[in-house]
């Protein structure tokens, strides 16, 4: 009996040890990066540009690079995406095409983002001859950030009580301005919380952006959407392995830019959600 | 007249939405004919068998296209990966799901959250400035980029979507399966391993095979620890070169349209046929799931 008891503790023991090393490995990376990051952060490394090949001076121009893409990849992404998850939810109903549809996002979601850095080049760059440019880059990702978008969508819309829409309809209105008078309002902050978790997705992505925006360096600020654009994650992926002897801090106080871009996106994605999560449990 | 006008809208409205639901399978479907028609291209100078069974990746020099180098590389980190990551994560998953109080399971959950959202492209960096010195130490090696590295950061990179997903196949279980087994004397551990976990199988099975599609997808951290040498090696301690790396390394020196061009399409064939297999099988048994 009492060996029984002695093997719950150990095993309990085991498991607790496998969830220390993962908060650990976590809450190391953010330590680490906060540190050794902060050394590097003053007002000349956020708003300055590279200097001496890239050992000295700022990143200013992979911020706003990276900012510029955000925004193009959202502007593509999100109405395609709202469009999707509409046809899914309010049209499509259960037929054999939503099960294909909702496979092929599946699938989506799962093909490897060098694949669509890959496809980027091939269609977007070359065969519609944006070149590497930010157009590329954008499409590029808002392909790949898609079935976040339609995914949190449909949960959206799927969550509006089909009540809101018999009344509308009753009232003698169209289905799509049921759809968009209606049901799209209430829907909206579960398709912001999609839009920014994919944008800070977006922000982090090295691989797609490589062959489709990157420049390893710029002389000036790119100036139309068919200029290639710095971008933060590539520059660390720059700054880590292509430039020699550059000066730690630098990397660090990257990567930190990096870190905190993306963290802050999704934590008003988590903070959207559980508001209204909150509001739905006073109403119910 | 004016409900004509309104019958025309809608019926203009429903095709554009239509056309904007099949969106998924129609880039899916565009990626396939590129990949596959660049493959082709590539197939058509290059012989299909030396692609698939040559020992030998040296494009530029000699021109030589063999996969299974890299397609070792791709392996070997793989299983080292999910050997790591497999105990963690389920662990940590039965952890959160069935032991730890409810306070401690809230905080736990964001941070692991966190971890998913940390940019691959500073693991990698983590991974060189932290994990690679303390492997090229711990094993007098001359260099510390190696199999080992990519294996430990994609294992973590992973564990995410295997703790998420376990957890919830974990809480999916019912109640009544733990309290019929205590009842009949079995202890809370007994109960945990011998009832609630064969009953979350197929999702703990799930979250492992999401995990390995993540792991065998990821490119910009096994780039940058792993040591890039496409030579076949079957040591964790040797640097190797996934097929992943080789496409992010190589595209950006190739001659647009050359037959080094068309190859990392090849390889982005395979990688897309490999992930797609995962994500399916995967789908099966999150269908299982929702069954329950």
């Amino acid at each position: 009996m009492k060996k029984r008891y002695l093997q719950q503790k150990i095993f309990y023991g085991l498991l607790l040890f496998c969830t220390l090393i993962v908060v650990a490995f976590v809450l190391g990376i953010i330590l680490f990066l906060i540190i050794k990051g902060a050394r590097a952060i003053s007002f000349n490394f956020i708003f300055g540009s590279p200097e001496n090949g890239m050992r000295e001076g700022g990143i200013f121009p992979a911020i706003l690079g990276t900012l510029y893409l955000m925004l193009g990849t959202i502007i593509f992404a999100l109405p395609i995406g709202i469009f999707a998850a509409i046809y899914i939810n309010e049209y499509a109903g259960k037929s054999k095409i939503t099960r294909i549809i909702r496979l092929s996002i599946i699938n989506m979601s799962g093909v490897p983002s060098v694949v669509f850095g890959l496809f980027g080049l091939g269609f977007f760059v070359l065969f519609l001859r944006f070149g590497k440019s930010i157009l590329a880059g954008s499409l590029t990702l808002a392909l790949m950030i898609l079935p976040i978008i339609i995914t949190s969508t449909e949960e959206a819309l799927k969550s509006v009580s089909d009540t809101y829409r018999q009344a509308s309809l009753a009232l003698g209105a169209t289905k799509w301005q049921t759809i968009y008078k209606v049901v799209l309002p209430q829907a909206l902050p579960g398709i912001i919380t999609g839009s920014v978790i994919g944008i800070g997705r977006a922000a982090g992505e090295t691989a797609p952006i490589i062959f489709t925006v990157a420049a390893f360096s710029q002389p000036g600020l790119p100036k139309s959407i068919f200029d290639q654009a710095m971008a933060l994650p590539y520059h660390l992926y720059v700054l880590a392995t292509q430039v020699t002897n550059p000066p730690e801090d630098m990397q660090w106080g990257t990567a930190l830019v990096l870190l905190l871009l993306v963290l802050f996106f999704s934590v008003i994605g988590s903070i959207i959600r559980v508001r209204q999560r909150l509001k739905k449990r006073e109403l119910s | 007249m004016k409900s004509k006008w309104n019958n025309f809208k809608n019926f203009l409205i429903t095709r554009f939405i239509f056309l904007n639901g099949i969106i998924s399978i129609i880039v899916l479907t565009v990626i396939l004919i590129f990949l596959v028609y660049n493959s082709i291209k590539f197939f058509s100078s290059y012989p299909i068998f030396d692609f698939l069974t040559g020992t030998r990746w040296s494009p530029t020099s000699t021109e030589k296209f063999g996969l299974l180098p890299l397609l070792t590389g791709s392996t070997l980190i793989t299983v080292g990966a999910i050997i790591i990551a497999l105990p963690l994560g389920i662990g940590a998953a039965i952890y959160i799901g069935e032991l730890a109080p409810r306070a401690v399971r809230e905080t736990l959950k964001p941070i692991i959250e966190i971890l998913a959202t940390i940019p691959s492209v500073v693991i990698g960096f983590i991974g060189i400035q932290l994990i690679v010195p303390i492997i090229k130490r711990a094993f007098s090696l001359p260099i510390g980029l190696t199999a080992l590295a990519g294996s430990i950061m994609l294992a973590f990179m992973s564990l995410p979507t295997i703790i998420s997903i376990s957890e919830d196949a974990i809480n999916a279980v019912p109640v009544k399966f733990r309290h019929a087994s205590l009842a009949l004397g079995a202890t809370k551990w007994e109960t945990t391993y011998r009832v609630v976990v064969p009953a979350a199988k197929s999702g703990i099975v799930a979250s492992i095979m999401l995990g390995l599609g993540r792991i065998v997808g990821e490119t910009m951290t096994v780039l940058m620890v792993t040591g890039n040498s496409p030579r076949i090696v079957f040591s964790w301690l040797q640097p190797v070169r996934t097929i992943t790396a080789t496409i992010a390394a190589e595209m950006g020196e190739t001659v647009r349209g050359g037959l080094h061009f068309s190859s990392l399409f090849a390889i982005g064939l395979v990688l897309f046929i490999i992930t797609f297999l995962i994500n399916f099988i995967a789908d099966r048994f999150i269908g299982r799931i929702r069954k329950m």
